[in-house]
């Protein structure tokens, strides 16, 4: 028994012997004894990305410069739950290529696969044809018409008059690669990966938008919302640069929990008032919220070290803290750690400490919980 | 001619807690909770909490067993209703079933470690 790994229901029962050298995510440095690594939150161990919960604009102004060359789709409702662990293996599911590249000539087949897979006037799709992302002229001409299709469509709906100046308009977006000017932007901010690392992109602000380039001036239709929207952020960081730079350069970091067993049914998760100070948080509201969520109860000892019943790795826990973490410490509007949790007639309010916003959270529920062990234990009736 | 004080109408007549119609007001009403909890030694226990009454849980306690080959049972608990408990790590297993068969990713919401 005393042999036995750490508990983890995941593992098959055949890796048993090393399952503590290899699931332990700190491997051999996990020394109890050992002080944990200063800093880990952003990355996990594996080399995981991990953002704090969905990207603000901000950031994906700052993405979309940098990433545009891969635009990928993403579960929305996953995003701040998924982003936070960035889940690299998800991020390599996710794009569904069609297998042969470039042969669009032969069999149309694949083509109208991706077509029908991809969100229909969203943005760029992925079509068989701009597959090759090193060749980017050709992909950006591609996607853009069709991301220009409705736009045009609506156009012509408008009126036929207009019909030459949107053939204009038409060549204009075809042939000029330069300032990039409608919402190409944003399309891409669709579809491409929300829960990247934002940090981890450089922070280079989008062009800024010389008055002029505009491509409503050439012709006399009206600006689009998106147009206008990519306008107001490349000025706003035209003019404010720390906008940017402040958000990529901040990282918010926790050392990771310190988990060891204490005899062979409880583990002692040591850091908990350090994690807890650090987040800005009662360390009751922490330690209520990791036990509803694991499902267990325990107790704090004598030297501010947390008793949990049950066996828990430590990669186990910093999943719960995680978790924790989107929920009740990050601004769910600017994302910023820097927040206050404050209970008004029962109900938690957290106000963010740097965009002003406030919200109420949900409080934390514990739910069924079934009965485990001897039914003598608990005579209630 | 109507005598305003012979109205039937009472403005002092308590017109009850206008959250206290739904029976929680903590927004849990409209998740389904995928639990986990630690037995003894390896072994662990899959709770599914909150199906929404549309849903025979018999019926997919059924499927559950026979689909994840585990077993299972339906606990009735006073205060959260039918729970679906089954036997083993089965959450990634439920919300990928739940999801195929229609239900909205969304509401559903899985705990523990």
């Amino acid at each position: 028994m005393s042999e036995e790994p750490l508990f983890d229901p995941s593992l098959k029962k055949r890796k048993k012997k090393n399952v503590v050298f290899i699931e332990d995510p700190l491997g051999a440095d996990a020394d109890p004894t050992k002080p944990a690594p200063e800093t880990i939150e952003s990355t996990t161990v594996n080399g995981e990305a991990v953002d704090l919960g969905p990207t603000t604009a901000h950031e994906l102004m700052s993405k979309s410069g940098a990433s545009e060359a891969k635009p990928e789709k993403k579960d929305k409702e996953e995003e701040d739950y998924k982003a936070m662990f960035g889940d690299m293996k998800k991020k390599k599911k996710k794009k569904e290529i069609p297998m042969d590249f470039g042969d669009d000539s032969g069999t149309s087949t694949p083509v109208k696969v991706a077509e029908e897979n991809a969100p229909a006037a969203d943005g760029p799709t992925i079509t068989a044809d701009d597959i090759d992302f090193s060749d980017m002229k050709k992909k950006k001409k591609s996607s853009k018409k069709k991301a220009n299709f409705d736009l045009d469509a609506f156009e012509k709906e408008i009126g036929e008059s207009k019909a030459k100046a949107s053939k204009t308009e038409g060549g204009y977006d075809d042939d000029d690669e330069g300032p990039e000017p409608d919402g190409s932007h944003l399309d891409n901010i669709d579809e491409e990966e929300l829960g990247d690392d934002p940090f981890a992109q450089a922070g280079d602000a989008p062009v800024g938008l010389d008055a002029g380039t505009e491509p409503w001036l050439k012709s006399d239709r009206d600006y689009t919302y998106q147009e206008l929207l990519t306008r107001f952020y490349a000025s706003l960081h035209a003019a404010n640069p720390s906008l940017l730079s402040s958000a990529s350069k901040k990282r918010y970091t926790i050392a990771p929990p310190q988990l060891f067993r204490e005899g062979n049914k409880k583990s002692i998760f040591a850091n908990v008032t350090d994690i807890c100070k650090k987040m800005h948080r009662q360390p009751e509201h922490v330690i209520q919220y990791l036990f509803a969520e694991m499902g267990t109860t325990g107790s704090v000892d004598g030297a501010g070290r947390l008793v949990i019943k049950g066996r828990f790795q430590q990669k186990q826990i910093e999943n719960v803290l995680r978790r924790y973490m989107v929920e009740y410490v990050t601004c769910k509007t600017c994302k910023s750690p820097d927040t206050l949790l404050t209970k008004e007639n029962r109900i938690f309010f957290m106000a963010c400490e740097s965009c002003g916003s406030r919200r109420s959270v949900n409080a934390i529920k514990s739910g069924f919980q079934a009965q485990v062990g001897k039914r003598s234990k608990n005579k209630t009736g | 001619m109507s005598v305003q004080n012979l109205n039937s109408y009472d403005p002092f007549a308590d017109e009850g807690d206008p959250l206290g119609d739904s029976a929680d007001v903590g927004s849990t009403s409209e998740y389904i909770h995928i639990r986990i909890q630690q037995r003894n030694g390896r072994k662990t226990l899959t709770t599914l909490q909150g199906l929404p009454k549309q849903y025979d849980s018999k019926k997919l306690l059924k499927a559950f067993k026979k689909e994840f080959a585990c077993n299972g049972t339906l606990v009735d608990d006073e205060k959260m209703g039918q729970v679906i408990q089954l036997q083993g790590d089965q959450r990634a297993k439920i919300s990928a079933f739940l999801v195929e068969n229609g239900l909205e990713k969304s509401t559903i919401k899985v705990h523990g470690f």
